[in-house]
């Protein structure tokens, strides 16, 4: 059985007479311990998706499954403990008045763990961040660092799921490539599942075993690692995705030959 | 030629407990008008470099330069009304993080329109006008309907072109682009940087490109400068960037991932001391 689970999922935000319909019936299931990708055009639903995992989106249609159970309603703390996310955001997703330190005790006082003193301590070292950052506010902390200060959060509760959006597009190369190695590290000591938003082909034929392709709200293809490093594309958008993941002059020539 | 921006040892300093920490230490550059791309490491000092150019240092942030002028202003003693003159106007920053650019209460299309209205004399509808025709050119999907959203409606790609269609009604001489497409699909980056192409080499736009992805600086601008721990460590031809002599940028392209596969776990960089001095 998978442990998560979207059926015919369905998004649509409403203001006033106007709908959008952000996610129009995506299905997608990722197993225990597996590592999927979402990738696609900008504004096709991609943090939609996550967002209504979490209980953040208002879902007008399917069902989403964690363990088998659908997820109704307002998410309870528990959720958290199981399932954490990493916002593409990380300006809005921290909040301004608190220091690191605090940003990332809370969630463990919250659910009651006790060593936190070494966990806060340990999940900076794990992002690259010494300990002279715990006591800075987010307006203190670089682009990256204020990245790497959301992920320490999502970790510190040792959830089952994560879901990550666009986690590392904010830092350098080497940063990156220490995230994407913690990441892939602890997923296999802690048997971590994943849902993974990136821009950037090549994380996600880093990270993930098998990936969505969405554009304008819809899946438009399922791949598997092998088929995108191969660059084995049915649909056209996927195609494109490739040839511009090449970079701006190879894509400029593809264009014009 | 005279230069569009000269830079010369620009530093800028927080206050701390143990006094002072500098965290931009002597940046120096000239540049005209062409695509100069800054990479480096995360906290280098790059974001806050660009700000300093526009005077935007955050308190209790102090900048101080040799020289910092732009197009034969001293910027470092700019008064009030050149600064009116200059910010938006004749250089323009997209920033890093959206939300800080765009105002959370109001539409889209009333901050396009209020922004072009400042720098041109025109009526409602023709700025009405021209804001649809620069979402449009950023690739916007439904122009009408993102005119009236406000920014926590927009995905995060749609809100970073919003910033740019913002900078671009104004046709600035600079542009200052923090990580401008860091957020968007590599087709509608593509686009995006072909309309910046277009400003720099049609219009004689300078532009300076901050951005961590190093394939894209390299394929995309003229010359590079690398930053490491508040300095430049090295200038360098884009097209050369992956050929370069520092060990920091070297040992980047290393680190990155790639879609036909390699290593695992990847390559991280080992850092020396010494490249902090
Ligand atoms: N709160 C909201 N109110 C109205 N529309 C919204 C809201 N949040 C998102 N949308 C719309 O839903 C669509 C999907 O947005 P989403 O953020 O999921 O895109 P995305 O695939 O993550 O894009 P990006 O790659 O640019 O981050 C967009 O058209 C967006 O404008
Ligand atoms: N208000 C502040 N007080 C103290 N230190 C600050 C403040 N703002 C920024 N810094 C520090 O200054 C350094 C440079 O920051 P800057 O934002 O310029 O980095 P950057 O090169 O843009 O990094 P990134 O690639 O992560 O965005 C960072 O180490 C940051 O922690
Ligand atoms: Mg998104
Ligand atoms: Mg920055």
């Amino acid at each position: 059985m998978a442990l998560l689970n979207s059926c015919d999922l369905e998004v649509t935000f409403t203001k006033g007479s106007e709908h959008v319909q952000a996610v129009r019936g995506v299905s997608f299931e990722v197993a225990e311990g597996e590592s999927y990708g979402i990738v696609g055009e900008s504004g096709s639903g991609k943090s939609t998706v996550l967002r209504a995992i979490c209980g953040l989106a208002p879902v007008t249609g399917g069902s989403i499954r964690v363990d088998g159970q659908q997820l109704v309603g307002a998410r309870r703390p528990d959720f958290y403990r199981k399932v954490q996310m990493v916002f593409q955001d990380p300006y809005a997703s921290l909040h301004p008045r608190h220091t690191v330190d605090r940003v990332l005790s809370e969630p463990l006082a919250i659910h009651g763990f006790a060593d936190r003193e070494t966990r806060v301590e340990q999940a900076l070292e794990d992002v690259g961040l010494g300990q002279g950052f715990r006591f800075r506010y987010p307006h203190q902390l670089s682009g990256g660092q204020r990245q790497r200060v959301a992920i320490a959060r999502a970790l510190i509760l040792e959830p089952r799921i994560l879901l990550l959006d666009e986690p590392t597009s904010a830092l350098d190369a080497s940063i990156q490539a220490e995230v994407l190695n913690l990441l892939d590290r602890i997923r296999s000591e802690r048997g971590l599942t994943y849902v993974l938003v990136s821009h950037d082909l090549s994380v996600v034929a880093h990270m993930c075993e098998r990936l969505m392709v969405m554009q304008h709200g819809q899946a438009v293809e399922e791949m598997t690692r092998e088929s995108l490093q191969a660059r084995n594309a049915a649909q056209d958008y996927t195609r494109k995705l490739l040839t511009a993941s090449l970079g701006y002059r190879a894509a400029q020539e593809e264009q014009a030959s | 030629m005279t230069d569009l921006l000269t830079v010369q040892n620009l530093r800028i300093a927080f206050p701390s407990r143990h006094g002072p920490v500098e965290v931009v230490r002597g940046v120096s550059f000239a540049m005209g008008k062409e695509r100069l791309g800054i990479v480096g490491e995360s906290g280098s000092g790059k974001s806050l470099t660009g700000r300093a150019i526009l005077g935007l240092t955050p308190p209790p942030g102090k900048a101080t330069a040799e020289k910092l002028e732009f197009d034969g202003i001293d910027l470092r003693e700019a008064t009030r009304s050149q600064w009116h003159d200059i910010r938006g106007e004749r250089i323009s920053m997209v920033m890093q993080d959206p939300k800080f650019s765009l105002n959370p209460v109001m539409t889209i299309g009333r901050q396009l329109m209020e922004t072009y209205r400042t720098h041109r004399r025109s009526t409602r509808a023709e700025a009405h006008e021209r804001g649809l025709e620069m979402l449009n050119a950023v690739q916007i999907r439904d122009p009408d309907r993102v005119m009236n959203a406000y920014p926590h409606e927009l995905s995060g790609g749609m809100g970073q072109r919003a910033m740019i269609a913002m900078m671009l009604v104004t046709e600035p001489e600079l542009l200052i682009a923090d990580e401008p497409t860091s957020a968007l699909d590599v087709t509608v980056q593509i686009e995006v940087l072909r309309i910046l192409d277009r400003l720099v080499s049609d219009r004689g736009m300078g532009l300076i490109f901050i951005s961590h992805d190093l394939r894209l600086v390299s394929s995309f601008c003229d010359r590079v400068l690398v930053m490491y721990a508040g300095q430049v460590v090295e200038e360098v031809k884009a097209t050369d960037l992956a050929n370069a002599s520092h060990p920091y940028t070297k040992g980047l392209f290393n680190c990155l991932p790639r879609i036909e596969g390699g290593q695992r776990p990847l390559p991280i960089l080992e850092r020396d001391a010494d490249w902090a001095l």
